[in-house]
């Protein structure tokens, strides 16, 4: 069970949060200029490292705000977490 | 090759890594096992290593929950699957070896108006594809599973199932003994204990691999890694689109005969099937975060208890004797990638998701025939890894039946 640290509610159950996947995902400023391979990079392709990862969650049941989270993807440490920088940029669930 | 190891009652040598061989797979799971299988046996490629970095079939092929079925939405997908089923149903005959494979039948519930009217259209995509595929009434349903609650009252109601009569399950254990033991005999060299952790190059093709007992050479390589498929390809500056996640499963102690078919749920993420020998085995869905750890939250084996129990109330008899996960790497469209990469020589077989091992001997003759031939086995053709760039994909979350 993950104990994540929510930095407005302090550290919740994991069953509190739902998943975003990687953070800082921008979306392209531009997306009318991509080319067909930038576009599947930005929707389909994130990185999937064992180690650290920087990932968004969403405290579905309490605060319903999204932090980003710092976790080892091995051992499943939970390192730091932050309010998300700039807020959600889409591909999570609300 | 003289078959010593068979009078010591080994299924298979463990020789030292030679200094290259025509092919080197990278994963002794399911997949990688069956391909040396067909790329010996259909294709005369017997110089061929298996290398593993643990033991043998010992990742998601010793962590699933043995259920072969293949009434898939699509027409590419129920191709291929379905290729799968009609192996798997020679298998014993070809293999020459018993894998209890058991031919119950397998009822994936509609708990909801919308998965009614998906499941009405899979049927008859099925029966399109020519696949065999019923759909049952809840009369239906209770009349093949007794145990099942499909009362109004539960939280989810049973509104139906889809029904496949020649989907089951088979020993997996068995499945990979077998194919390593055939492989093996064909002259293909399984080593353990034999980390890849890298690829030789000349330029935009492959030459070997490094491992963690020195370097082999090859002029093909197939990646047959799952859940670890991310960390080979960044080997070789690959990206590719796949997130590991746990996938955890669980069996109770050895009960009585209560359930002669296999049932999934997908709304409450839940399928059960019960071993011949009599312990439940209960498969969840995925942990919703990336992970490699081979474990997973406790959240998930409770949510799929409780879906369990209030499905099948005799189950609250039971206890939970051993949970485990396997690592699974899930593409954005839930199907498998297959085939050709960028560079030559190197072949992907991953992306399976949740539903590999199902697909074990179809995946690994159309890999090994991939391989063999340098191009995508027509059933891979849908599957490259350029969809993801045309945009053509092969959406079948809703016939995965577990959650990605």
């Amino acid at each position: 069970m993950l104990l994540i640290p929510c930095p407005w509610c302090g550290p919740r159950d994991e069953c509190e949060f739902r998943y975003g996947g990687q953070s800082h995902i921008a979306h392209p400023a531009a997306p009318a200029s991509l080319t067909d391979a930038e576009w599947a990079d930005y929707l389909f392709f994130r990185d999937n490292p064992e180690g650290l990862f920087t990932e968004r969650w969403f405290h579905a049941a309490g605060c319903r705000r999204w932090c980003d989270v710092v976790r080892h993807t091995a051992d499943y440490r939970v390192l730091t977490s932050a309010p998300c920088q700039g807020g959600p940029s889409g591909g999570g669930e609300w | 090759m003289t078959p010593d190891h068979r009078q010591t009652g080994r299924l298979w040598r463990s020789p030292e890594p030679r200094a290259g061989y025509d092919a080197v797979i990278v994963g002794s799971g399911g997949h990688g096992l069956a391909t040396a299988y067909y790329l010996a046996a259909e294709h005369g490629m017997a110089d061929i290593a298996v290398l593993e970095r643990s033991w043998l079939a010992g990742g998601n092929m010793a962590r699933n929950t043995a259920i072969i079925r293949s009434n898939y939405l699509w027409p590419a997908s129920a191709a291929i699957y379905e290729h799968a089923l009609r192996l798997w149903e020679g298998l014993e005959e070809e293999l020459g070896r018993d894998l209890h494979f058991s031919r119950r039948g397998v009822l994936n519930l509609a708990q909801s108006t919308h998965e009614v009217r998906e499941s009405v259209r899979r049927v008859d995509a099925d029966l399109l594809s020519g696949i065999d595929a019923e759909w049952l009434e809840p009369e239906q349903v209770a009349e093949l599973v007794p145990i099942l609650d499909t009362g109004p009252h539960v939280r989810h109601p049973v509104l139906g199932a889809t029904y496949q009569p020649r989907a089951g399950i088979a020993d997996h254990d068995l499945v990979a003994w077998a194919f390593a033991a055939e492989a093996d005999r064909l002259g293909v060299d399984l080593i353990q204990d034999c980390e890849v952790t890298g690829f030789l190059r000349d330029g935009d093709r492959v030459t070997g691999v490094r491992t963690s007992r020195g370097d082999i050479e090859a002029p093909r390589v197939g990646l047959c890694a799952a859940g670890r498929t991310s960390r080979l390809a960044a080997e070789l500056g690959l990206r590719l689109p796949l997130q590991s996640h746990p996938l955890q499963a669980l069996v109770s102690q050895l009960l009585e005969p209560v359930l002669d078919t296999v049932v999934m749920s997908s709304a409450t993420h839940v399928y059960v099937s019960q071993a011949p020998k009599g312990e439940l085995v209960l498969g969840a869905g995925i942990d919703a975060y990336n992970g490699y750890g081979q474990r997973g939250s406790f959240r998930t084996v409770e949510d799929q208890v409780a879906a369990a129990v209030e499905l099948y109330p005799v189950f609250a008899h039971a206890d939970v004797v051993r949970t485990w996960a396997g690592i699974v790497d899930v593409t954005p469209d839930a199907s498998p990638v297959i085939g050709p990469t960028p560079v030559e020589g190197v072949y992907l077989n991953c992306g399976w998701g949740t539903g590999g091992y199902k697909a074990t001997p179809g995946a690994g003759q159309v890999f090994a025939d991939t391989i063999a031939r340098g191009r995508a086995h027509p059933l891979a053709e849908p599957f490259g890894l350029d969809r993801f760039g045309t945009g053509a994909l092969v959406d079948e979350h809703g016939a995965a039946a577990v959650a990605h």
